[in-house]
């Protein structure tokens, strides 16, 4: 817990009677919200309850529908980023916005280049000035490197680079843990103090309870549009915090009884597999996976887990190695024919691999079955069978709004990725590989999908995860597999092992074998 | 309640196109009318010159037949992902097969037609599908693989056309397809004695009797529905669509993402060499040396545009579209006003249906009541 600022009396931020409407809905009704100067202020809430809404009127993606903001006191009416920018605000997005095939400098000074002469790019004084900013604020980066080539927690740094480089005063930082390690949101923590000693004013959206208590002075949170209140850290525990966010008591703790592990279902052997840029990924991956087992794949993002993944569903091919599954080997399969056989996964990146946005519920949720009967017979969909499976499944995942019909890309998060376990689980798969299942999503639908993944455990069925999120792997595996650099480090049963050693096995802290 | 149909309207494509067809038409007048043409007497001529006579909307059709067609090509490629600019070589190709099969093949009517058109679209749906290998094989982007298929397309033409054992004596074209090939309505009793006989007792007849009335638009109309069908009705139609959105996801749930682009580009070839074929069976008889590329092939992008890139929308943007190249063409006469004048109008239209941006100006324009409503409560 960092200490309260004293001279925190100052309003950096004051908005007042903020409603936000989109259409008849109302996404913020008549909030009151204020930071002090110099503090790190957290805006809790569950995913739809208004809080990025609320944020992005600050930083002038929506104009209030009424209500007054008040920046260092004076009354402004934000009607742009650019305006947000030119008073000090600044917004690091969920989804990051940086030109992939451009170098960390290149992407910070994007949009106020330092130019010499006919308009030349001052690449050096880029690169300087953004050395000096990261040594400042301890945020290191090279700026020489390209953003397709660096962690997602180097790309989080960039984008706050990126704003403290436009000059903001108040920044505002939008789910900034959700793609972090423990040990980066440590490491984000310090930022965040270095930060508020240099006076800037911090804002962080979130639904994580754990961060909150590391890193803010103030909480407030909202839910369902309305403001519940605003709290001092340190008075409240976490799951009062909790309580508050979603109105009523939740639980942490998954049940789970003792897991009945039977033969193995796959069996990985000697992997060899290369990343996207032909570097090697994966050096030599051997792995077991049992039915009736949760077996985690813990490891610190980029360090082969996509890759393993991929090579898993076909997507990559492998240099050398053997992949067995359920007694065949697959390892030259293309992905069709082995979702035939009984293999599952859900993606990390939703939007990206797990579904098709623009398609319906209905339409998402037979993806992997299009040809098969019921669903379509000689080459022509029965829609009706379509829309029946749709309902069926809405009902029993309880995926809202409840209307088969609805578009993909509308939906929450939360209901994205229940639409992508319903058509995961329903195929009733021997092999679920479930990556980072729960990112990005609120208390709630956590909840729910640990239990779903239980379940398929339960159920005799072998469950890969593969978490950034330690509480997580803590929380479900029977099994840990450390990965780092392309290897297994370490193969621990849950019992026999602490989030401490694992934490120093994911950065590479020696090879303990069990 | 008025207010909630205004919405409705604003939201519905269908306005919106019909919102830009207009505004095109206008800024069309403000050209007429700069370059010193009355735009009334202008579109009089041409509103006339379209459905004045049976036989100027019978023509009109005839126009539009292929550019249904390959704005069928284009939409169909588009909503599966992938920009068919080579609607106009596949066109070309399928004029030249079904010349060929029209030709020098012999079999009993009706059958024959169909098997030229079947040449001619089994012609331009390789043609379509080479492009489609390049970027599953090679990633070769289809644009530009088109734009050089197109080019291929003209020159084989040329060259097969004016081959001697192909060629008509003293033509730079191909022999005439043989009357068991000809999908002309009765183009034989047509100028027969009794025909003719016939025709002077029935004057409506007899106007339309002088076109080449054909059955390609109802070729055009059955392809709108089938692609339709397709995209929406069949497990392939599915795969395509999920490719076009999205082929990281498609990969990743087992769609053969490759083997769906040469399919989506073979049958994008496919449909613009039907608009081949049927122009050459229904009308032309001949495949012809080309100077230079005739453009039904490019207008098949606009059509598509206009059409909302649905294969039913294609109907009417294709009546549109070639109802304004024939009703136009009329202004040289009346007016001695240039064809260029029509081509703007038909110009802006499709640069206003292409402005998605006009499109939000709009609809705030339509839903003042909305906004001021939020004002209002902040009062």
């Amino acid at each position: 817990m960092p200490e309260r600022k004293k001279n925190a009396a100052e309003l950096a931020v004051e908005m007042k009677q903020i409603t936000k409407r989109f259409g008849n809905f109302v996404a913020n009704d008549s909030i009151d919200f204020d930071v002090r100067r110099g503090e790190v202020h957290a805006l809790l809430g569950e995913n739809g309850a208004g809080k990025s809404t609320l944020m992005n009127q600050l930083y002038g993606l929506y104009l209030p529908s009424s209500g007054e903001i008040f920046i260092n006191g004076k009354k402004v009416r934000i009607t742009g980023p650019k305006i947000a920018i030119a008073r000090g605000i600044g917004m690091v997005h969920q989804h990051f916005m940086l030109v992939q095939p451009f170098t960390v400098a290149e992407n910070i000074v994007l949009g106020c280049e330092s130019v010499r002469a006919f308009g030349i790019l001052d690449t050096a004084r880029a690169f300087r000035e953004v050395e000096d900013l990261s040594r400042r604020y301890g945020l290191a980066v090279d700026p020489g490197a390209r953003i397709q080539d660096i962690s997602v927690a180097m790309q989080q740094r960039v984008e706050i680079l990126k704003c403290l480089y436009r000059g903001a005063e108040i920044l505002i930082l939008d789910e900034p843990t959700a793609v972090l390690t423990p040990q980066e949101i440590d490491f984000l923590a310090e930022i965040l103090q270095n930060l508020t000693a240099e006076g800037k004013t911090v804002i962080i959206i979130t639904h994580k309870l754990r961060e909150i208590k590391k890193m803010a002075h103030r909480c407030t949170v909202i839910r369902r549009g309305v403001k519940i209140g605003t709290v001092d850290v340190a008075s409240r525990s976490e799951s009062e915090l909790a309580e508050m966010m979603v109105g009523r008591a939740v639980s942490f703790d998954v049940e789970k009884t003792p897991a009945r592990v039977q033969e193995p279902v796959l069996l990985l052997t000697d992997i060899y597999a290369l990343n996207n840029r032909g570097l090697p990924a994966l050096k030599g991956i051997s792995l077991v996976v049992k039915r009736g087992e949760i077996l985690a794949l813990a490891g610190i993002d980029g360090n082969g887990q996509s890759e393993l993944v991929e090579v898993l569903t076909g997507l990559r091919p492998v240099e050398s190695g053997s992949i067995r599954f359920r007694n065949t080997e697959i390892t030259d399969f293309p992905s069709g024919k082995r979702i035939d056989m009984g293999l599952a996964a859900i993606p990390e990146d939703r939007q990206k691999r797990g579904l098709i946005g623009p398609f319906t519920i209905a339409e998402n949720l037979i993806l992997e079955e299009r040809s098969l009967p019921p669903f379509s017979r000689s080459g022509i969909l029965d829609l009706q069978a379509i829309s029946r499976h749709a309902k069926t499944l809405i009902d029993r995942f309880d995926i809202r709004p409840p209307r088969e019909q609805y578009i993909a890309s509308s939906l929450s998060g939360g209901n994205q990725q229940k639409v992508i376990l319903a058509r995961e689980i329903t195929r009733d798969p021997e092999l679920l590989i479930a990556s980072q299942p729960t990112r990005g999503l609120d208390v709630g639908a956590i909840e729910y999908v640990r239990k779903r993944l239980v379940q398929v455990r339960d159920a005799g069925k072998a469950v890969l995860l593969i978490s950034l999120d330690l509480d997580e792997t803590l929380a479900l595996a029977d099994r840990i597999a450390v990965i780092y650099e392309g290897r297994i480090v370490a193969v621990l049963d849950r019992e026999e092992t602490d989030e401490r050693t694992l934490g120093l096995l994911m950065a590479g802290g020696g090879a303990v074998h069990v | 309640m008025s207010d909630e149909k205004r919405k409705l309207l604003a939201a519905s494509p269908l306005f919106f196109t019909f919102f830009s067809v207009l505004t095109g038409l206008l800024v069309g007048a403000l050209v007429l009318l700069i370059s010193g043409y009355s735009p009334l007497k202008a579109y009089h001529v041409i509103i006339d010159g379209i459905f004045s006579r049976p036989s100027y909307i019978v023509y009109t059709v005839i126009y539009s037949t292929p550019l249904i067609m390959t704005g069928l090509s284009v939409a169909f490629a588009f909503r599966t992902g992938l920009f068919n600019i080579g609607a106009e070589g596949q066109f070309i190709m399928g004029a030249l097969g079904a010349a060929l099969a029209g030709a020098f093949l012999h079999l009993p009517p009706v059958l024959h037609a169909i098997v030229a058109a079947l040449a001619g679209i089994a012609a331009a749906a390789v043609w379509g599908g080479i492009a489609g290998f390049l970027k599953a094989r090679f990633g070769v982007n289809e644009v530009i693989a088109t734009i050089m298929l197109n080019w291929t397309a003209l020159y084989l033409n040329n060259f097969i056309v004016t081959l001697p054992s192909i060629k008509r004596t003293a033509t730079n074209a191909t022999a005439f397809i043989l009357d068991s090939a000809r999908i002309e309505i009765l183009p034989l009793w047509k100028v027969s004695e009794a025909g003719r006989t016939w025709r002077a007792m029935h004057p409506f007849w007899h106007d339309i009797f002088r076109t080449p009335f054909n059955a390609g638009i109802l070729v055009a109309l059955f392809l709108a529905f089938f692609c339709w069908w397709i995209l929406n009705r069949t497990t392939l139609g599915y795969e395509l669509r999920a490719v076009g959105h999205n082929a990281d996801c498609s990969e990743h749930t087992g769609i053969n993402v490759k083997a769906r682009m040469i399919s989506s580009m073979a049958i994008a070839g496919g449909l613009a060499g039907a608009a081949g074929a049927l122009h050459v069976l229904g009308w032309t008889r001949q495949a012809a040396e080309l100077a230079a590329m005739e453009g039904l092939g490019f207008d098949g992008i606009a059509v598509a545009l206009i059409g909302g890139t649905s294969p039913i929308g294609c109907i009417p943007a294709g009546l549109l579209f070639g109802a304004l190249k024939y009703g136009g063409s009329k202004l040289q006469f009346a007016l001695r006003a240039p064809i260029e004048v029509v081509n703007i109008v038909i110009g802006s239209i499709i640069f206003f249906v292409a402005m998605p941006k006009l499109l939000r100006i709009i609809r705030r324009w339509l839903e003042p009541k909305k906004r001021q409503g939020g004002d209002s409560h902040a009062a």
